[in-house]
């Protein structure tokens, strides 16, 4: 057992687990983050993608020694204040979420694809989102509210 | 969009320190009214469930719904509450929703077979079971609110209206909310009896039909949507099973002494198929299943290769000696005898995964006395409302108390609550510390319950008109109905028809996926008719509008859907439509456009077009969306998907060897046209996913005039189609 530091959405937190333990386990079951979801464990899902320095990542092959260190991490509980980021107000306006698994990674890697452009196209929407799977189906209406919270045409929460 | 309905938990429900909660049963039990300030006459009420509460109603106008069935992307949280509130003209911007308690006799319906009762979310069948069981609920709340305000005007009962959780008096322009009206609630003497014909009539329908947004949405954007995987409980401690790769292998552990010394590890638990390991924390529990040294026994799938299984389906489907008929009409060995010409053709489809995101997990905790038990599972519930729990501990059902969460996808997969009973077995040996059961990806993979493999042998015969005279279609497979489902033709007028299932077994995993047999099975029937179609000359919509003259809902689907594909028009340069359709409760014709790479084998699907004939659309918004996902998931089982099985051993076991489809490969559009009808809904679910094969390999054999015949179409099997 070993004490890390971690900042995770502006606040700090104190843990003790095994050096070498998943980050995802300390958000999920440790910490009680769980928006962030496990979905397989080799960084082929994306469900469990938060950003770390606002890069997205994924969660379950990090390991909670190399990000003790002040690296600022956030996950979907802090991506903003009361779920009205205009992507979250989007995907609502869309209605894109089925069994809603998958799409805590979804949209984080949505938001981080904004920070880098803010206007992508079509076929750049595609291709960074292609990481991040989704079983229900729900595709087009993530690209949907993706464009949507990109042309500002999204309702005001 | 007008505004979401909350949804609240039992323990909310439990703690609304005002109004009244009215308690409906819907089997002619008299409903009883209790104020909710007396939260012990609630809970006693709760307890023995000899009535149930639909519905709530508290002073301030708040109204809770109760939804009966499970929710896992489908939408039943958002459309049963939704039906009740029709009918008890609720405002429904004031609705809220929770998921009932798991009590059969008060929340099931019939919608299975007559006379039982069952909560089962499965075969598409929430909505239309639940359609008459939620209405009159609704009726009857509406009905007691109306009597109250007759008795409080004193006016009669005929002169009331009621609209937007208001009793309205037209004569004297008085009215008066649901919630003024609670806390003066009494029981009428009597309820009358709510027949269909004393229920709303569509036209009047203020929120059936209508686009409004689903209740659990804003929760699953934000990440507080709870699923049974999210569950933490005080000391709760986590379980993990080792199962391999070999079905029905019994494991020996040969380093019992090392796992135990490992950190945290609290407990062994062996089963019959897997080692279990019980530890303080996750990590711990999975760092222990890494290292547990299991030698595997045999098991009935030693030796069984699934690729090269088919030549021996192929001699099956080819026996003098016939299999279990599944449906018969006619003579179909006459009409072969008189035909003028016969096609034939045989298909088959490997193993796919249900590949739910969420993995298969539950929590369980028992009480010390083992004689009480509690779940938190998403589950798609069963015929045992209490998911076999009390079966297992030897308790009453009242013992065990199931809590229902959300489901990150079902897909059939959790329609079997193995998991459930692993985490039971689990608790029962920890008892009173709460257990979490997690399967890995790769558990819930390589111990996965799969679509069985199969292959079809059609035959068909044609007369000297060119008529369709017969069909007959020869299962071969494991898992009777799993691989049937689906072979029987009730919209193509084909007067001789036979389909036989002929069984095998391998000793693998089967289970119902989305939609069943009917992925398999409408493949090989869209397809044969396409290739009869080529054989004959004529136009692919043309063959089935002739099939379909008797069956003019279906028909409705086809001319809509060839309407909206524009199927006359000439395709685009390298492009093709191909067409299939689809019962499953509700009918739909579906069409795909697509294109080829003739170098790499890759198949693109540009556009899907469907036409829907579903009865009442209760979310018509929300059955789009099940359209929609129903085509991607096709296309990914139909484009990617394949489990294969070496020497019993399954041989994926993650997504990075079993390819789901992603982003990059979904179509342009997928449009959906909704057909309107006044009947009884019907399941939306699953009929778009059996689509999806039988279109794909039409519009193929149409741009290249080969067939494609062996699910999934991979690269190498289109190459190897093309240059056949």
């Amino acid at each position: 057992m070993a004490k890390y530091t971690l900042e995770i959405n502006n606040t700090r937190h104190d843990i003790e687990v095994g050096s070498g333990t998943s980050l995802l386990w300390v958000l999920r079951e440790h910490l009680g983050l769980t928006g962030t979801k496990y979905g397989c464990g080799i960084a082929q899902c994306g469900a469990c993608t938060i950003h770390i320095d606002n890069k997205p990542m994924k969660a379950c092959v990090l390991q909670v020694d190399d990000f003790a260190d002040g690296q600022k991490i956030k996950t979907i509980e802090g991506l903003s204040s009361k779920g009205d980021h205009p992507l979250q107000r989007a995907w609502i306006e869309t209605q894109a979420p089925q069994c809603g698994y998958c799409q805590s990674g979804q949209i984080m890697q949505a938001a981080a694809l904004l920070e880098e452009n803010s206007n992508p196209s079509r076929e750049e929407i595609k291709s960074y989102m292609n990481g991040i799977l989704c079983r229900c189906g729900t595709y087009l209406r993530i690209i949907k509210a993706i464009e949507l919270a990109t042309d500002g045409k999204v309702e005001q929460g | 969009m007008s505004s979401t309905p909350k949804i609240v938990n039992r323990r909310e429900f439990l703690k609304a320190s005002s109004g009244v909660a009215l308690f409906i049963g819907v089997t002619g039990i008299m409903p009883q009214l209790i104020s909710c300030k007396d939260t012990e006459g609630i809970k006693k009420q709760l307890q023995n469930y000899q009535l149930s509460a639909w519905v709530q109603i508290s002073g301030n106008g708040e109204i809770t719904i109760y939804n009966p069935a499970a929710e896992m992307g489908q939408g039943s949280m958002t459309s049963l509450p939704l039906i009740f509130a029709e009918e008890m003209d609720a405002d429904w911007s004031k609705v809220k929703v929770a998921f009932s308690p798991q009590e059969v006799e008060i929340y099931g319906s019939e919608g299975w077979a007559p006379g039982s009762k069952l909560m089962f979310t499965v075969g598409s069948r929430s909505t239309k079971s639940f359609f008459p069981v939620m209405r009159k609920a609704g009726a009857q709340a509406r009905y007691i609110l109306m009597h109250n305000a007759a008795k409080y005007w004193d006016v009669p009962i005929s002169e009331l209206s009621s609209r937007k959780s208001f009793v309205l008096h037209q004569a004297t322009n008085r009215k008066i909310s649901y919630g003024d009206l609670a806390p003066i609630l009494s029981m009428p003497k009597t309820l009358p009896n709510f027949t269909l014909e004393k229920l709303k009539q569509p036209r009047d329908f203020q929120l059936i039909g209508k686009t409004i947004p689903r209740t659990e949405i804003p929760s699953k954007v934000n990440g507080t949507a709870q699923f049974a995987i999210d569950i933490k409980l005080p000391n709760m401690v986590y379980g993990v099973l080792e199962r391999g790769n070999l079905h029905a292998a019994r494991p020996t552990l040969t380093n019992e002494k090392d796992i135990m010394a490992m950190d945290g590890i609290i407990k062994i638990v062996p089963f019959d198929y897997a080692i279990g390991v019980i530890a303080k924390t996750l990590e711990q529990a999975l760092e222990a299943k890494k290292h547990l040294q299991i030698t595997w026994s045999h098991s009935p799938a030693i030796g069984y290769n699934s690729q090269e299984i088919y030549p021996s389906y192929e001699n099956i489907a080819g026996q003098k000696k016939s299999g279990k008929v599944i449906h018969q009409i006619g003579q179909v060995t006459t009409a072969k005898k008189l035909a003028s010409k016969i096609y034939t053709a045989d298909f088959k489809n490997d193993y796919v995964y249900h590949a739910q995101m969420e993995p298969l997990n539950a929590v369980v905790q028992i009480s010390e006395d083992l004689k009480n038990a509690e779940v938190w599972v998403g589950s798609q519930q069963g015929v045992d409302p209490k998911l076999g729990v009390p079966q297992l501990l030897g308790i009453p059902h009242e013992n065990v108390k199931i809590n229902l969460q959300y489901l990150g996808g079902g897909f059939g997969r959790r329609s079997m609550n193995d998991f459930v009973v692993e985490a039971t077995l689990l608790a029962k040996e920890v008892a009173p510390l709460p257990v979490k059961l997690i399967w890995t990806r790769e558990d819930d993979l390589g111990y996965g319950m799969f679509r069985p493999l199969s292959l079809q042998r059609m035959a068909a015969s044609i007369d000297k008109s060119g008529n369709l005279t017969s069909l007959s279609h020869y299962v071969v497979g494991d898992g009777g109905n799993l691989v049937a489902s689906g072979a029987k033709n009730d919209h193509y007028d084909i007067p001789n028809q036979l389909v036989e299932w002929r069984e095998v077994s391998h000793g693998i995993r089967v289970k119902h996926w989305r939609a069943v047999g009917h992925g398999p099975n409408k493949f090989a029937i869209e397809c044969i008719l396409d290739e009869i179609a080529l054989g004959q000359g004529m136009d692919p919509i043309d063959i089935r509008r002739k099939l379909m003259m008797k069956s003019p809902k279906a028909l409705a689907t086809l001319e809509k859907a060839a309407e909206m594909a524009k199927w006359k028009e000439p395709a685009k340069e390298g492009r093709a439509k191909g067409v299939a359709f689809v019962e499953h409760g509700s009918l739909g014709t579906g069409i795909c456009e697509i294109s080829v790479d003739q170098n790499t084998g890759k198949i693109k699907v540009h556009n899907f077009w469907i036409a829907l004939d579903a009865g009442i659309i209760v979310q018509p918004d929300n059955v789009k969306a099940q359209m929609e996902g129903g085509i991607i998931m096709g296309m990914s089982s139909v484009l990617y998907e394949q489990i294969t099985i070496v020497n019993g051993r399954v041989q994926q076991s993650n997504f990075h060897d079993y390819q789901l489809l992603r982003m990059q490969d979904i179509p342009e559009h997928i449009e959906t046209h909704l057909i309107a009808s006044a009947d009884t809904p019907e399941g939306v679910g699953e009929t778009a996913t059996p689509m999806v094969a039988g279109a794909i390999a039409n519009a193929f054999l149409r741009l290249t005039g080969k067939p494609l015949r062996h699910l999934p179409f991979t690269p190498e099997r289109v190459l190897e189609a093309l240059n056949g």
